[in-house]
């Protein structure tokens, strides 16, 4: 995930998409992922509004249709449990509270350094390997207490050759 | 091509009915005398089919069809009560009222709540579904709207009328599934977004979940207090929809009972507001003449309109010099009252009240505007609908119908056909032509009649020759048609010299402020206001002997000095 690279990324990320209005949702998510906190801030929305010469009722309304949209800083890393029932089977309930006992947060809330949150999902497609969660665009699964904390302190230390996430294969 | 649509034969509930191609079932069934009970549906507004309730088993099926959306064919067998449906229905309207505050009793729509009117038809005698129902209490916005969403049916009417009839975009739905809502950008309020305050909203709403502030209380107060001495006067657009809450059809005149019951119920004065709309022809009929001799701004557009001004002041602001700079009828009859209507009798200014009887949400905000004020005292103290008015006289016990009827009072209250028609889109230019036509030429019209601009139709064009030049004319009514002139206008792509422009569709007798009902109503009071005008005596302006006596004793003439600073305004750039 990028940083914010400046004033201009919102106006830069509305031309990559040649200003069209009917590319709303591509650019929210190229916004939002640049945010670092993984959501979009309501004068980014008025200056995307405002860029495409469009009505920021229509921005906001689809803002907050989608889920995976958030209007409020969501965490640098985004841990994404998933909700579903297979997990719920295989005890993702254990899979929150380890991730509430290696951060100190719940579901919804973000670390005070802004770094990790918690979100619930709805299923990602892998209860072959379930209980499972996202982080980014990455699906980690055949998770246990010491993979989770494993993989949290992969972000903590920046260590991506510490994850092992799936490989989506098709 | 022919233009004759096709016939479609069916059979609704066994009856064989024979209807143009592209009705929709839910059309269709009325015209077979069949009532099949709606909720978002609106006849002037788009297919939504949000609620449900109009569904209907069509040719055996078991699956159901929402009537309002869907259109009919050729040999389709339509079924729309059976105890299966009727079981839905009630299903889906009790799911309805799960959440809803069942306070009918304080609300203010209680006696004209479509919900209330379905929970009768339906016969629901207790609440099946017990949910929690989130306290929300009403918000007042820039003191003219009120919008208490706890009671919204999320039909979805209120922003098909802003986006789409409109075009102004100030409210949205937000979220989805159990937190779905219809809202603002950002929760903001609505004088922080676009709205106009036009409350097409409000007109449209099934509920009690946006209404304008209700300030009847407000009136009965100021009357009470022998301190004040209150004058009241009443828009065109009123006396052809007035008698609507009282049971009498659409477009009825009420003129006389109108003011007699206004009468009863205390005012010192009662006034007309076409006196004021005369005086505006006045200044505006001069202005355009200004305009056209000195190489002035045109095309010139009206300014009578509230709802319009916040509008061009929100999304054109590089187009304002075009607006006239007259003051609405509204706020010049404000404007005299306090000042020659007071000094005439010996009135301090700070004794006098003035309450205007509108068919318009945005007169509530208009007359809060900063320009209309002289040291901080509004020209025009209150601004009751015609909703409110009708539900002061009913609070009175004032059988208004039955009243003898009676006359305007002098100073301030003579009128001409001219001002009456000020109530209907094309009514400011056609009373403008009757006046500036005999300014310019010196001879009488050939004909009073401007037929090409009256009407209901959202656009209309006509032209009218002046000696050594045609002068091009368009009348618009709603926003969304306002929208695409200014565009062209921006964009170099008109020609034209004057421009009307109205808000609401139909004009002010399609106010917001007016009894609920549809388009089908608008236009019978169309017609109402043009007997109006054929009934007086007089139908110029400038025919209007106060307003003439106003220009000899106070004003001296048209544009003046004096006439700038009472009857004239400007406009600023709202940020959007």
């Amino acid at each position: 995930m990028q940083k914010i690279s400046g004033d201009n990324f919102i106006s830069e990320i509305v031309q990559k998409h040649n200003n069209d209005p009917q590319q709303l949702t591509s650019i929210l998510h190229d916004v939002q992922e640049a945010s670092g906190q993984n959501y979009v801030a309501e004068p980014w929305a008025r200056q995307i509004a405002e860029l495409l010469q469009t009505p920021i009722s229509h921005v906001y309304e689809v803002l907050t249709f989608y889920s995976m949209f958030s209007t409020e800083p969501k965490g640098k890393v985004l841990i994404e449990i998933c909700n579903s029932a297979p997990c719920r089977f295989n005890r993702s309930h254990e899979l929150l509270a380890w991730c509430k006992e290696e951060l100190g947060i719940g579901v919804g809330e973000i670390t005070p350094d802004g770094e990790f949150g918690i979100a619930y999902t709805s299923c990602v497609g892998a209860c072959d390997v379930s209980p499972s969660l996202k982080i980014g665009e990455d699906v980690y699964g055949n998770l246990n207490r010491s993979k989770l904390t494993q993989l949290i302190n992969s972000f903590r230390e920046n260590r991506p050759e510490l994850r092992e996430p799936l490989i989506c294969q098709n | 091509m022919s233009t004759q649509k096709e016939l479609v034969n069916l059979t609704i509930d066994g009856i064989a009915v024979t209807v143009p191609a592209g009705t929709t079932i839910l059309e269709a069934a009325r015209r077979a005398n069949v009532n099949i009970p709606t909720l978002c549906d609106h006849p002037d507004l788009g297919r939504r089919a949000v609620c449900r309730l109009c569904v209907v088993e069509c040719n055996g099926g078991r699956k159901l069809k929402a009537a309002c959306a869907n259109e009919v064919w050729e040999g389709a067998n339509v079924v729309t009560d059976n105890p299966r449906i009727r079981q839905i229905r009630r299903t889906i309207l009790e799911l309805i009222l799960a959440d809803h505050p069942k306070d009918c009793l304080s609300c203010v729509r209680n006696g004209s709540c479509e919900l209330q009117a379905l929970a009768e038809r339906f016969g629901i005698r207790k609440h099946v579904f017990k949910v929690g129902i989130p306290a929300q209490e009403p918000l007042l916005h820039s003191g003219t709207l009120v919008r208490q969403m706890s009671k919204c049916v999320k039909c979805g009417r209120c922003i098909a009328a802003c986006r789409e009839v409109q075009q102004v975009h100030a409210i949205n739905s937000v979220s989805r599934s159990l937190s779905y809502a219809l809202g603002t950008p950002y929760n903001t309020m609505l004088g922080d977004g676009t709205c106009t305050f036009c409350g097409r909203c409000a007109s449209v709403c099934p509920v009690g979940a946006i209404y304008e502030n209700d300030q009847v209380n407000d009136i009965f107060d100021i009357l009470a207090d022998p301190e004040n001495h209150v004058v009241v006067q009443t828009a065109p657009a009123v006396r052809v929809a007035l008698g609507e809450a009282f049971g009498l059809p659409a477009g009825s005149i009420s003129t006389g009972k109108m003011v007699a019951a206004l009468k009863r119920l205390g005012f010192s004065k009662v006034f007309d507001t076409d006196f004021a709309a005369d005086l505006t022809i006045m200044e505006e009929g001069h202005e355009f003449l200004d305009r056209l001799k000195n190489d002035g701004k045109l095309p010139m557009i009206t300014s009578c309109c509230p709802g319009w001004i916040n509008f061009a002041e929100t999304f054109f602001p590089d187009l304002l010099d075009h607006l006239s700079s007259c003051k609405s009828p509204q706020q010049m009859f404000g404007a005299v009252a306090k000042t020659y209507y007071a000094e005439k009798l010996g009135i301090a200014r700070e004794k006098i009240r003035v309450v205007s009887i509108m068919p318009c949400t945005a007169k509530k905000f208009e007359r809060a505007r900063p320009e209309m004020k002289e040291n901080n005292d509004p020209d025009v103290d209150f601004v009751l609908t015609t909703r409110e008015l009708a539900r002061m006289l009913k609070a009175a016990g004032i059988e208004m119908n039955n009243l003898p009827e009676a006359e305007f009072d002098r100073i301030m209250g003579e009128s001409t056909g001219a001002g009456v028609i000020f109530g209907a889109s094309g009514g400011v230019m056609e009373a403008a032509l009757r006046t500036v036509y005999e300014v310019v030429t010196g001879a009488e019209l050939p004909s009073l009649d401007f037929e090409d601009l009256r009407g209901y139709h959202g656009v209309k064009y006509s032209k009218v020759e002046l000696p050594g030049r045609t002068v091009k004319l368009a009348v618009v009514n709603s926003l969304g048609n306002a929208r695409a002139l200014m565009q062209d206008l921006r964009a170099g792509k008109t020609d034209v010299d004057f421009i009307e422009v109205m808000a609401c569709p139909g004009g002010c007798v399609g106010g917001a402020g007016q009894p609920y009902g549809s388009s089908a109503k608008v236009k019978e009071r169309i017609k109402g206001i043009y007997i109006e005008d054929k009934n007086l005596p007089l139908r110029k302006s400038h025919q209007n002997s106060e307003v003439q006596t106003l220009y000899r004793e106070f004003l001296g003439e048209p544009l003046s000095e004096r006439a700038h600073h009472l009857l004239h305004t400007h406009y600023h750039p709202r940020h959007k």
